[in-house]
């Protein structure tokens, strides 16, 4: 098996989900906090919103299954690795970064927990994925690889293209479509000429899943499915999942009054808010306040750290300017 | 053991050979395991290691470049092959965005051991899609490694030094050379990349010939050497890494030199070349450097137009009497155009 079975006991579940998609959205909000500073030199292309895909999906992968993603990845990533003293630092660009500050926000990357990278160019890390997959197939790994992407990504040439040959070769590619709606601030009425990108990759040989909720749980139990087809049908699977997002498309700030989007629309979302809901259903299941609390404030804490530790380390030395340019 | 073999037949049997030494060796791309097998290049490779190691492709160069990358990271030797160069730059976006930068990007982590074989094509009509190198765009960027190989023992070398390679190596081949022939050894060889190759000693004049221009660049050393003109032939074999040294030393030498590239002049890599002069021996010049390549201009169709669109023999001969001071000499009893004689078409 390429990913673990579900977790029998659903509160543990729900409380890894939980843990997870606080660290996220915490992790942002100190970046929030701290962005005026100017010491984080980075452009930050915020998740807030899409914890709920991240999360979910991140949560069902095995340790050998890969993930690509893009400039967008700040709750991928740190639902994949959990490592907030390694994104910290890399956001502040410092040396003791596993990448030493040469990636920064739009390009984090640990290959070795199957962070397989990143493109700032929308779809360009999505072929890239699928012949992750054709070397996994190959190899005799019973793996699978992710490769996330925004509707932005559904524009571009290089996206059909990388779905045909995923579901000609019958990769074990998961597509995952996070879908907000928007290209920077252009919407999708502006960009697309069919009806529904769903519809068209379904007359595609692979599955399409669909999915609105913003619910952690809803998107992990989804993943399991569509990990399952894969492996049953040896077939790609498409995910669309939508999702709304919060900020601006580059920056830490809201932007309704910029005139493209409104915050009546944001009040919506809001409302099943992915981090809330998550919390509320730990209320319903029997959690207490006081743990959940608990759970916090140790994530708290552990931002905290990991922020001041970011801060006070040094920059990488000039050595490693041109290191690793090649291999 | 050394046979004559020509330039495909190199090419072929270094694919055999590393496919026999490495399972994780694979071909793909439009046409490789066709009846035609990239001009002989990939013939009998799909038969001979099975459809998984030798397949064909949709028409989609970004994304199976992107494909062949993500390959590479997982320890597989992707060789992407395209029947011509101009096909190629499809995929820049891959090559400058995703592939040049991926070991950077891990710190050093993720290897790229991608190889992308690309035909220059020329002749016969091929036009100005079917006949570009650009190869200095390639060699523009860090990360990328640009091989030129111009003979049939280089060919074979520098494709097994590609193949080995943990770093992306584009080996671009010029379709004139197919049918050059030359001494290759059997045995499995490496020819280091990175290294310029002195093809003719000479004491009057460096030529720097790149790919298909050292063919022609011989042609010139052997008609003026019958008129005591002595022409050191160097091949720069690679564009990046670039060998500098063995081009200044031989300009030191001389004191002269012509650069004739297989290219367009302009932020090409010929400039490259008179710019690693300009730095390191600008008081050894005796006359000013002299670059040929395309006329600026796409390529034409017909064939009085593209023999003049193309540098030759001629014009390197020309441009040595003329940085000699010397008078024009009666070419009436040569015979150019050797090899596109040879060359029928129609691709």
């Amino acid at each position: 098996m390429g990913f673990s079975p579900k977790p029998t006991d659903a509160l543990k579940l729900n409380l890894e989900l939980y843990r997870k998609l606080y660290l996220a959205r915490q992790a942002e909000e100190s970046i929030r906090a701290h962005y005026a500073e100017n010491e984080m030199k980075t452009p930050m292309h915020m998740s807030m919103g899409e914890e709920a895909i991240a999360v979910g999906v991140v949560s069902v992968l095995g340790p050998d299954d890969q993930i690509f993603a893009t400039y967008r990845s700040h709750a991928i990533y740190l639902a994949r690795t959990e490592d907030s003293d390694d994104f910290f630092a890399e956001m502040y660009g410092k040396e003791t970064a596993r990448l030493k500050g040469k990636g920064g926000s739009m390009h984090m990357c640990d290959p070795e927990r199957g962070f397989m990278g990143t493109s700032a160019i929308v779809a360009s890390a999505i072929p890239v994925a699928v012949g992750a997959a054709f070397a996994s197939r190959k190899q005799g790994n019973d793996t699978i690889t992710v490769a996330f992407f925004g509707d932005g990504a559904c524009d571009e040439g290089v996206f059909w293209e990388s779905l045909n040959l995923a579901c000609l070769m019958k990769l074990p590619v998961l597509f995952v479509c996070e879908d907000n709606g928007l290209a920077v601030h252009t919407p999708q009425s502006l960009r697309q000429g069919y009806r529904s990108i769903a519809a068209i990759v379904s007359k595609f040989n692979c599955q399409v899943l669909e999915e609105t909720s913003t619910d952690a749980e809803v998107i992990y139990d989804l993943t399991r499915k569509a990990i399952n087809l894969i492996k049953a049908n040896r077939q790609p699977v498409f995910m669309h999942l939508q999702y709304y997002r919060y900020l601006e498309h580059v920056g830490v700030n809201e932007d309704f009054d910029a005139g493209y989007r409104s915050r009546k629309e944001f009040e919506e979302w809001r409302q099943v808010d992915p981090v809330n809901l998550q919390r509320k259903k730990l209320l319903g299941n029997g959690t207490s306040e006081t743990e959940i609390a608990k759970i916090e404030t140790k994530i708290d804490r552990q931002i905290e750290n990991s922020l001041k530790k970011a801060k006070d380390a040094p920059f990488a030395n000039d050595a490693e300017l041109c290191r690793g340019v090649f291999s | 053991m050394t046979r004559n073999l020509s330039y495909r037949e190199a090419i072929n049997e270094a694919l055999v050979q590393e496919m026999t030494r490495d399972e994780s060796v694979f071909v793909y791309g439009i046409g490789v395991p066709d009846h035609k097998g990239i001009f002989g290049s990939t013939s009998g490779l799909a038969e001979h290691f099975g459809s998984d190691r030798c397949f064909d492709t949709p028409l989609a160069e970004d994304s199976l470049t992107g494909f062949g990358l993500g390959a590479a990271l997982n320890g597989l030797r992707p060789i992407y092959v395209h029947m011509r160069a101009d096909f190629l730059l499809l995929a820049v976006n891959q090559l400058a965005n995703m592939v040049s930068s991926y070991t950077y990007a891990s710190a050093g982590k993720l290897k790229v051991p991608l190889v992308i074989r690309a035909v220059i094509g020329r002749g016969w009509g091929q036009g100005f899609q079917h006949s570009k190198s650009m190869y200095s765009i390639y060699g523009h960027m860090p990360g990328l490694k640009v091989v030129l190989p111009a003979t049939p023992y280089d060919a074979k070398g520098m494709l097994i030094s590609a193949i080995r390679d943990d770093n992306p190596v584009i080996v671009m081949e010029h379709r004139l050379l197919y049918d050059v022939s030359g001494e290759v050894p059997e045995e499995p060889y490496t020819v280091p990349i990175g290294q310029a190759h002195t093809l003719r000693p000479g004491g009057d004049i460096t030529v720097v010939a790149a790919s298909w221009m050292s063919v022609e660049a011989i042609k010139a050393a052997e008609v003026l050497e019958k008129h005591g003109v002595s022409v050191e032939v160097i091949d720069p074999r690679s564009v990046s890494p670039f060998d500098s040294e063995t081009i200044v030393a031989s300009v030191k030498r001389t004191g002269r030199c012509i650069i004739a590239d297989n290219d367009w002049l302009h932020c090409g890599f010929s400039a490259e070349v008179a710019a690693a002069l300009a730095e390191h021996c600008p008081s050894e010049l005796k006359s000013p450097v002299v670059r040929l390549g395309y006329a600026p201009a796409p390529c034409p169709c017909t064939r009085p137009l593209e023999n003049r669109f193309y540098a030759n023999a001629v014009d390197i001969i020309r441009a040595a009497e003329k940085m000699l001071g010397t008078n024009p000499l009666d070419l009436s009893g040569e015979e150019f155009y050797s090899y596109e004689h040879k060359f029928q078409g129609p691709f």
